[in-house]
């Protein structure tokens, strides 16, 4: 096998995953060796449960446990999956301000979100691309809990500095907490509501996809919100650090065994299957929400009246109709694998695919990719290339597989 | 598969990469090497970190085995790939009767996550491919050096067979890179 070192192949599987950010701004963010590496609360609980550690945006993560990556991505949509994703980063932000001064760094409609609510949204730049995306929650009028993603925590964190500065100075009033002391968990799957009913008083029934609540789970005080990254039912449960491991141990205990431990691999099959992006493959500095199918997260009110970095750029797409487009694909031999190009049936370059694999769920070849705006309909005949040679392919509607989100009837 | 993988947590657990003090274990393991293909019988010499090194075949540095028997040389990959690997959800193999070149590209192993080429350890002519592997690509998991053959192939320059390693040079081999990390 090339390589000669599986070690290197091991590697391999984090390169893949990994964000794009590679340029730290803070010098400390810089690891030179494997002993540098950040690790979460959980991490000797990862390892005691056979959790094979790799490097991922600067910390040492589980990228599978003594199962498959298969069986484990099955083993979500049957039963269950608990995510450490602390690496991810938390934030709050504050003051009579917090929702105008947010509202100008993202495409949400923030001031539209009832209290206890929240969305997926996209922080934009001057070219209207994207800098990160992020599940933003209203809290309260005067609060805004985020997460961004690990390997753009740098680079957010100075973005939100920078721009929070300017509007302090012009007499906003925000200010921000970075959540350091509390690491985040995601529980997804069939199991995770009825599990997670077991360790609080609180009725989840009456807590619905993108809602949040500030609750007491298994003896401390956790930020819920009913959301996650697999397409399932799921929740991500921000906790206490000093509570984060007796709170993992209660969630597997109370599922009997049947939610599992589960690691990055799966984590990025399962987001792959629900036909979300990955930042840092499907989405980066040069590709707007608009090209990336999140039209629906740009605010109603907000392709009115713009008002966020980027807007013209952003509004004259939603006006013209984006150059390009991304889209889900199927295809016959090999997976296709980020970068492989697609081609139309006669051989022209159509577009690219930015990240692909096996569905463990579907038991095939899935991709998604971007194609030039006209080609893009569901159905249309493509050819990927991969490792040069040309193998069948149709693009397809996403996700996938059908999401599970809890929603009022 | 349930038997190896007894021995294999075992083998962990005692840190053991010797065979001397698994005998008790050979026995019983060298029973389920025999197969009715009528292929040698191989008797497994031990453990490389918990994973499968056969007596009797060569290896390559990249990882590929080669059981040479007469004018005819099995290729696959070791236990020791399988399990870096992961789960294996593709294979591509060369077309019968082309040719392959020692140490240079024949193919590809695809598992959930990454892509892996495979190197030929010899130089020949290719006279059979594992069909199997198309339907069943899990098979360089569950069976890498029985069921999981990948090619055989009819060896232009037998000698290049020695430049290989044997069993225990490849055992070495596999923990001095594992422990390199």
């Amino acid at each position: 096998m090339r390589g000669g070192s599986l070690w290197q192949l091991g590697q391999s599987i984090t390169r893949r995953l990994a964000q794009s950010d590679k340029k730290p701004l803070s010098p400390r963010r810089y690891f030179a060796s494997g002993a540098d590496l950040k690790k979460t609360a959980l991490y000797d609980f990862h390892v005691a449960h056979g959790g094979k550690m790799v490097p991922f945006a600067g910390w040492s993560m589980p990228i599978q446990y003594k199962d498959s990556i298969i069986d484990s991505t099955v083993n979500c949509r049957v039963n269950g999956s608990l995510f450490d994703v602390a690496h991810m980063c938390g934030l709050s932000l504050k003051g009579k301000d917090c929702v105008p001064f947010l509202e100008t760094l993202v495409v949400a409609d923030v001031a539209g979100l009832a209290p206890g609510t929240g969305s997926l949204t996209v922080f934009t730049n001057e070219k209207g691309g994207a800098i990160d995306d992020s599940v933003i929650t209203k809290v309260t009028d005067e609060h805004i809990y985020l997460v961004v993603n690990a390997g753009c925590r740098d680079k957010d964190l100075a973005h939100i500095e920078e721009h929070m500065k300017a509007f302090k100075s012009k007499g906003g009033d925000v200010s921000w907490h970075i959540h350091d002391e509390r690491s985040l968990l995601a529980l997804q799957g069939p199991l995770a509501a009825p599990v997670l009913q077991h360790l609080t008083k609180e009725d989840l029934s009456k807590l619905y996809f993108g809602q949040f609540q500030i609750l007491d789970i298994n003896g401390s005080t956790c930020f819920l919100t009913r959301t996650g990254y697999t397409g399932e039912d799921g929740f991500e449960i921000s906790v206490p650090s000093e509570h984060a491991v007796d709170l993992a141990k209660a969630i597997l205990e109370k599922s009997e065994g049947k939610v599992r431990l589960t690691g990055l691999g799966a984590r990025d099959s399962l987001r792959l299957e629900a036909g979300l992006c990955l930042y840092g493959n499907d989405m980066e500095q040069h590709i707007t929400p608009v090209e990336a199918g999140l039209t629906w997260a740009i605010g109603k009110r907000r392709r009115a009246e713009g008002g966020f970095l980027g807007a013209d750029v952003i509004l004259k797409q939603l006006q013209d109709g984006p150059t390009i487009r991304r889209v889900g694909f199927f295809s016959s031999g090999p997976p296709a694998r980020s970068h492989s190009e697609v081609h139309d049936e006669s051989g022209n370059k159509i577009g690219e695919i930015t990240s692909g694999g096996f569905s463990p769920n579907l038991k095939k070849n899935i991709a998604m990719g971007y194609v030039k705006s006209g080609q893009h309909k569901n159905g249309t005949k493509v050819k990927i290339l991969v490792r040069g040679k040309p193998y069948e392919g149709n693009i397809t509607k996403m996700p996938f597989v059908a999401t599970k989100y809890y929603k009022p009837t | 598969m349930a038997l190896r993988m007894w021995a294999s947590s075992t083998a962990n657990a005692l840190k053991l990469s010797s065979s001397a003090s698994k005998s008790h274990l050979l026995p019983a393991f060298s029973i389920s090497r025999c197969f009715s293909s009528g292929l040698f019988y191989l008797k497994s010499i031990g453990w490389c970190f918990g994973f499968e090194v056969l007596e009797g075949l060569k290896y390559a540095n990249s990882h590929e085995w080669v059981k040479h028997e007469g004018s005819v040389a099995t290729i696959g990959i070791s236990d020791h790939a399988q399990d870096h690997l992961g789960e294996v959800v593709f294979v591509e193999l060369p077309e019968e009767k082309s040719s392959v070149t020692k140490e240079k590209n024949f193919g590809a192993v695809e598992s959930v996550k990454a892509t892996s080429e495979i190197i030929s350890p010899i130089s020949g002519e290719v006279i059979e491919v594992n069909t199997k592997l198309a339907d069943s690509p899990g098979l360089i998991n569950s069976s890498p050096y029985e069921d999981g053959w990948m090619m055989k192939v009819k060896p232009s320059n037998p000698a290049e067979l020695e430049s290989l390693m044997g069993p225990k040079e490849y055992t070495k081999f596999c923990e001095e890179e594992d422990a390199a990390h």
